[in-house]
């Protein structure tokens, strides 16, 4: 299997390390984790700059008998861990096209999931994330074009089987487009289709300039 | 590889390989008097001894170190005092109830604690699923390149790049508070600040540029 050639970028990886992308995006940035070796180092330096970080603060002390408030619970029986919601689904046999984490939101088969048609050509899974946030499934037809849309944030899209193309090439498994206003990208699906993973990171984190910031960033 | 988000998980196939001896003072925090072998034990060699052997004494050190730090990330966060103290006890027995997973190969203990008090606090104050990849997951593409033959190991000299943090110019040094300690992402930042577009993307460039060469530097 070919590794992916179009990456999240330095500035969402440093967001999911950093702790302060949302679910949708993460959910986007760690899919593609899965499939991505080169950027899984990359968030792992991430995570050790994060530990430099912590270890170059100035501690703040805590309360007075804190640590044998602690001592005295290191022997409670942990409690019952809730399992992760949406909870995990048992790996399948054969490897999924589905990897985790986003399996444990939609499940590994696309085909017993419940599509619905947004347009010719295109169908779609809405999945609900907390806070309101929304990422979605989508499934496009041999050769079609995504209708002309305007991005009010950060588009970004992970395939997951097939490809599209568009003007800033072609996408294949494992590849994430990020999107915005400055590029009139109209993608246009594979002969074979395409399924992908789509989100919208709204103005609620990123203003309408951010786009035009991030997106050349994120392709070098 | 991955290491951070990997070391949740134990790794059988993979020794634990000290890498690391740093000597290590403890600040004035500790509540208790240590043995003077604990206070002379590096933070990976204390998480290790508490894996392994449920070593309190270590445990007392590693908490006077992590701490107060995790106290003043976690407030940097927006915890109150008082709730920050609640969730610096929260974390401090998921190190406990988790250091068997510590494996110092893939992390350094700073790095460990901090990804545990990170997705803590995504838990905790903004009461959010964090996605994370499952190394176990056959779906999992693999690492085409073995670990051994890796330079991340080098990683484990997190002192080398502490002072490539400290020595970052100070815009430089913001960026990476914002994105580690203020719930920004680079996507707010540049508005946030009124700075040209261009001038946030290069300082984050410069930036990662100089952590990156302390982490890969071989010498
Ligand atoms: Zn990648």
């Amino acid at each position: 299997m070919s590794l992916p050639l179009h990456h999240p970028g330095d500035a969402l990886l440093m967001d999911y390390a950093g702790g302060c992308l949302g679910e949708a995006g993460g959910l986007v940035v760690a899919t593609h984790l899965a499939l991505c070796p080169g950027c899984r180092c990359a968030v792992a330096e991430l995570d050790a700059v994060g530990g430099a970080l912590l270890e170059e603060l100035e501690p703040d002390a805590l309360a007075p008998g804190a640590l044998d408030r602690l001592f005295a619970r290191l022997d409670e029986p942990p409690p019952y861990e809730e399992p992760p919601t949406p909870p995990r689904i048992a790996p399948p046999a054969v490897p999924s096209l589905i990897p985790e984490p986003l399996r444990r939101y939609v499940g590994g088969n696309p085909a017993a999931m419940r599509w619905r048609m947004m347009a010719p050509g295109f169908q779609c899974v809405d999945i609900p994330l907390s806070r309101g946030e929304r990422a979605r499934l989508i499934r496009m037809k041999g050769g079609a074009a995504a209708p002309r849309h305007s991005h009010e944030g950060l588009e970004l899209a992970l395939v997951l089987d097939g490809g599209f193309s568009d003007a800033l090439g072609q996408f294949a498994r494992g590849d994430v487009a990020v999107g915005d206003g400055s590029i009139d990208h109209k993608p246009v699906a594979d002969p074979e289709g395409c399924l992908c993973l789509s989100v919208t990171l709204g103005r609620l984190r990123l203003t309408g300039a951010v786009g035009r910031f991030l997106n050349p960033f994120m392709r070098l | 590889m991955e290491r951070a988000l990997s070391s949740f998980f134990p790794s059988p196939g993979r020794h634990a390989r000290l890498v690391c001896g740093r000597a290590f003072a403890f600040n004035a925090a500790m509540q208790d008097p240590l043995p003077p072998a604990a206070a002379a034990m590096s933070p990976d060699d204390l998480l290790l001894a508490v894996g392994r052997a449920r070593d309190r004494a270590a445990f007392a050190a590693l908490f006077g170190h992590f701490a107060p730090r995790l106290k003043a990330y976690l407030r940097r966060l927006g915890a109150d005092a008082q709730g920050a103290e609640e969730l610096v006890q929260e974390v401090m027995l998921l190190v406990w109830r988790r250091a068997e997973t510590f494996d110092p190969a893939q992390a350094s203990a700073a790095t460990w604690v901090f990804t545990i008090a990170r997705n803590r606090r995504i838990d905790a104050l903004r009461r959010e699923q964090r996605p994370e990849i499952d190394p176990d997951d056959p779906a999992l593409v693999p690492d085409p390149v073995e670990p051994a033959d890796r330079t991340l190991e080098t990683a484990q000299d997190s002192g080398r790049l502490r002072a490539a943090i400290r020595a970052l110019p100070p815009e430089q040094a913001e960026l990476l508070r914002m994105a580690y300690f203020e719930d920004k992402p680079h996507s707010a930042i540049a508005v946030e600040r009124g700075l040209p577009l261009g001038t946030v993307k290069s300082r984050l460039r410069l930036a990662l540029d100089r952590l990156r060469k302390a982490l890969r530097d071989p010498s």
